[in-house]
């Protein structure tokens, strides 16, 4: 954990309100990216970073330490969303719009390389959001952020197995999807 | 060993969950087959370009972070209140328990003295 997360982690533990709002306004971005990729929506995403940051709030005691702040929250937000998506029974399949996106500033030297990458990522986007929210949810929790299966299951109140079929199975329809073997192509979806 | 067979552990190869063993007649399927070689190239490229969304940001309408941190104070506010209201609750349970005790120590010295005096008169 960076050490200035750590301390204002410390803080907060301590009862320093304004440390917590401070661990917010470092973390906001990435809770807020998190939620909409999981729900899908931008007024459900706000609804899943408020409750988020409240149970964060409430639980900061039980957190423990010994993985990053972030991590943790993350695991608190993904169990929000699914709280969320399982109480509001939608399935939502609407395309981001663009300009949500904040260019990645990592490929400003290429601009071939920086269009095919953004090409890339709108149509990954797009596939995320066309997959059922019970697939999504695995696999941005695993293959975009890194977290473990047993804390995926955990999270999503499913068991271990079950959360590795699942991600299978969104592995499979993205890369149908998106990278088609010969004799695939004319089963996928049209990007 | 078919190509079919082995679909289900092709993406678990391709990602960081190797801990599928395969079997021999598996590897040797996968070491000359090279549809199964292609499946595994093109889930690793998928995985990899997940992995690179977690640079992606997305931006929150303004005003949004000023929304949650307004709900945490009210929040914390709420949780004060409820503190203070319970250690309210306490005290006043406490009083009244006290002042039950002390009617009822009362009524015991009324009655007790009354007897007395009967039994003083009687005598």
């Amino acid at each position: 954990m960076p050490e200035a997360l750590a301390d204002l982690v410390a803080a907060a533990r301590g009862g320093d309100k304004s440390a917590f709002d401070e661990l917010v306004r470092e973390t906001f971005s990435g809770t807020y990216t998190l939620a909409y990729r999981l729900v899908g929506d931008e007024e459900d995403a706000r609804d899943v970073v408020q409750e988020a940051y409240l149970r964060a709030y409430r639980g900061l005691k039980n957190f423990r330490g010994d993985a990053q702040f972030t991590t943790w929250l993350y695991r608190i937000t993904a169990n929000c969303a699914s709280t969320h998506l399982s109480r509001r029974g939608r399935h939502r399949h609407e395309e981001m719009p663009d300009d949500d996106f904040v260019p990645d500033t990592h490929l400003v030297g290429d601009p071939a390389a920086q269009s095919e990458v953004t090409a890339l990522r709108a149509e990954l986007n797009v596939a995320l959001q066309a997959l059922p929210p019970k697939l999504r949810s695995v696999v941005v929790l695993r293959d975009v952020y890194d977290l473990s299966h047993e804390a995926i299951a955990v999270e999503l109140g499913i068991s271990e197995s079950a959360a590795k079929v699942r991600l299978h199975r969104a592995r499979r329809q993205l890369r149908e999807r998106l990278f088609p073997l010969p004799g695939e192509e004319g089963a996928s979806h049209a990007v | 060993m078919q190509c079919e067979d082995l679909t289900g552990l092709a993406s678990a190869m391709a990602g960081d969950d190797q801990t599928e063993l395969l079997t021999i007649q598996a590897q040797a399927h996968l070491d000359s087959c090279l549809r199964c070689q292609a499946e595994i190239a093109q889930y690793r490229k998928l995985i990899k370009a997940l992995h690179v969304l977690r640079s992606e940001v997305f931006v929150p309408a303004p005003g949004f972070l000023n929304d949650v941190l307004i709900s945490l104070e009210e929040a914390g506010e709420r949780g004060g209140l409820r503190l203070l209201l319970g250690g309210r609750k306490a005290a006043y349970a406490g009083g009244l328990a006290m002042a039950t005790a002390a009617g009822a120590a009362g009524v015991i010295v009324l009655v007790s003295r009354s007897r007395q005096r009967r039994m003083g008169l009687a005598s």
